[in-house]
C-alpha cells in the first residue's frame, strides 16, 4: 500500500517538474511550483515526517508562492523563448544525474532499519525521549521527538536560523527601499515624483 | 528487482533535482531560474526525508501506536532528518525572498529580467 502511494506521488512530482520546465507562462509555472511543494509535503507525511510536511505546505507552498506571485506583479509574467539550444544543458544534467545514480547503488535500500543513518546519533535521542520500564523519568518530556531535538538539544541552531531570517528580511527591505529614495537622482526615472 | 524497488525513491528524487538544475542552466528568465532552484531544493529535502524512513515505523511522536488496533508499533522513523530539513526549509525561504527582491531591483534598473538582455545592456556600457 505504502509502495503504491509512493509510486503515485513520485510520478505526479516528476510530471509536475517536467511541466514546469516546459511552461512559458511564468504565472502557470509558479502555480505548478506550489502544487509541486504540496505533493512533496504529502509525500513527507507518508514518510513519517509530519512536522516537515506542515512546514513545507505552509512555507514552501504558501509563502514562496505568494513571494513569487508578487515578484511577477512587479516584473513580467511571460518569458521569452530560450535562444540557445538545449543540447549542452541536457548533456550536463544527464552526466550529473548518471553520476548521482551511480552513487546511489551503494546506498542502503529504502526503509532498511539497519542502515547506518539509524545506528549512531538517533538512537541516543530516542532513548532519552521514549519512556521504558526501567526509566520512567524522561530527560526532556516533550511528546514530539523532533521538537525535543530542535528546541531542546539544538536550540542554538534554531537561534542561528532566526538570525538568518532576520538578515534576509533586512536585505529584502534594503533592496526594495533603495530605488525609491534614489529615484529622483536617477536620470532614467525623471517622471517619478 | 529488490534493488530497483529499494533505490527507486532515490532515482526519482535525483530526476527531480536534475529537472531543477536544467531549469537553472537552460532558462534565461531570472524568475524561472529561482523556480528551478526551488524545485532542486525541495528534491534535496525529499532525499533526506526518504533516508529517515524505517520500514514498519511511525512518526517520532509518543506513543507509537497503530490507530486501528491500538497495538504498539515496533519502531520510530529517524527524527534527525526532519530536524535538519525543518531548518533547511526556513533558510530556503529566506534565500528565495532575497533572490526575488534582487530580481525586482534588476527589473527596476534594467527594465528586463531576461539574462541575455541584461548582459547585452551591460556590454553597451
Amino acid at each position: 500500500m505504502i509502495q503504491a502511494i509512493d509510486i503515485l506521488v513520485l510520478a505526479l512530482l516528476a510530471c509536475t517538474a517536467v511541466s514546469v520546465v516546459r511552461m512559458r507562462s511564468l504565472w502557470a509555472a509558479v502555480m505548478l511550483t506550489g502544487i509541486y511543494s504540496f505533493l512533496g509535503a504529502g509525500w513527507m507525511l507518508v514518510l513519517d515526517a509530519p512536522d516537515v510536511a506542515f512546514t513545507e505546505a505552509s512555507v514552501g507552498a504558501g509563502i514562496a508562492t505568494i513571494l513569487m506571485l508578487s515578484t511577477l506583479a512587479l516584473t513580467s509574467t511571460e518569458m521569452k523563448r530560450p535562444a540557445a539550444s538545449p543540447v549542452f544543458p541536457l548533456l550536463i544534467v544527464g552526466v550529473t544525474g548518471a553520476a548521482l545514480c551511480y552513487g546511489t547503488l551503494d546506498m542502503p535500500h529504502f526503509g532498511d532499519p539497519n542502515s547506518p543513518i539509524h545506528q549512531h546519533v538517533a538512537p541516543e535521542y530516542l532513548k532519552d525521549a521514549v519512556p521504558t520500564v526501567h526509566q520512567k523519568e524522561l530527560k526532556v518530556g516533550i511528546g514530539n521527538i523532533v521538537t525535543t531535538v530542535l528546541a531542546s538539544y539544538r536550540g542554538y541552531d534554531t537561534l542561528g536560523e532566526t538570525v538568518v531570517i532576520f538578515t534576509a528580511g533586512l536585505g529584502v527591505l534594503l533592496l526594495l527601499q533603495g530605488p525609491r529614495k534614489a529615484g529622483g537622482s536617477d536620470g532614467r526615472e525623471e517622471g517619478a515624483p | 528487482m529488490s534493488t530497483v524497488w529499494g533505490l527507486y525513491n532515490y532515482w526519482i528524487v535525483i530526476f527531480l533535482m536534475m529537472t531543477g538544475f536544467y531549469i537553472v542552466i537552460a532558462r534565461r528568465n531570472l524568475v524561472k531560474k529561482v523556480i528551478g532552484l526551488n524545485i532542486f531544493q525541495i528534491a534535496v529535502f525529499l532525499l533526506y526525508i526518504t533516508m529517515g524512513k524505517v520500514e514498519e515505523g511511525t512518526a517520532p511522536i509518543l506513543p507509537a501506536r497503530d490507530f486501528q488496533t491500538g497495538a504498539e508499533l515496533p519502531a520510530y522513523s529517524n527524527p534527525l532528518p526532519s530536524v535538519l530539513i525543518l531548518t533547511a526549509i526556513v533558510v530556503g525561504i529566506a534565500t528565495t525572498a532575497l533572490a526575488l527582491a534582487l530580481i525586482v531591483r534588476i527589473q527596476e534598473a534594467y527594465g528586463t529580467i531576461e539574462e541575455d538582455e541584461i548582459l547585452a545592456r551591460d556590454r553597451e556600457g
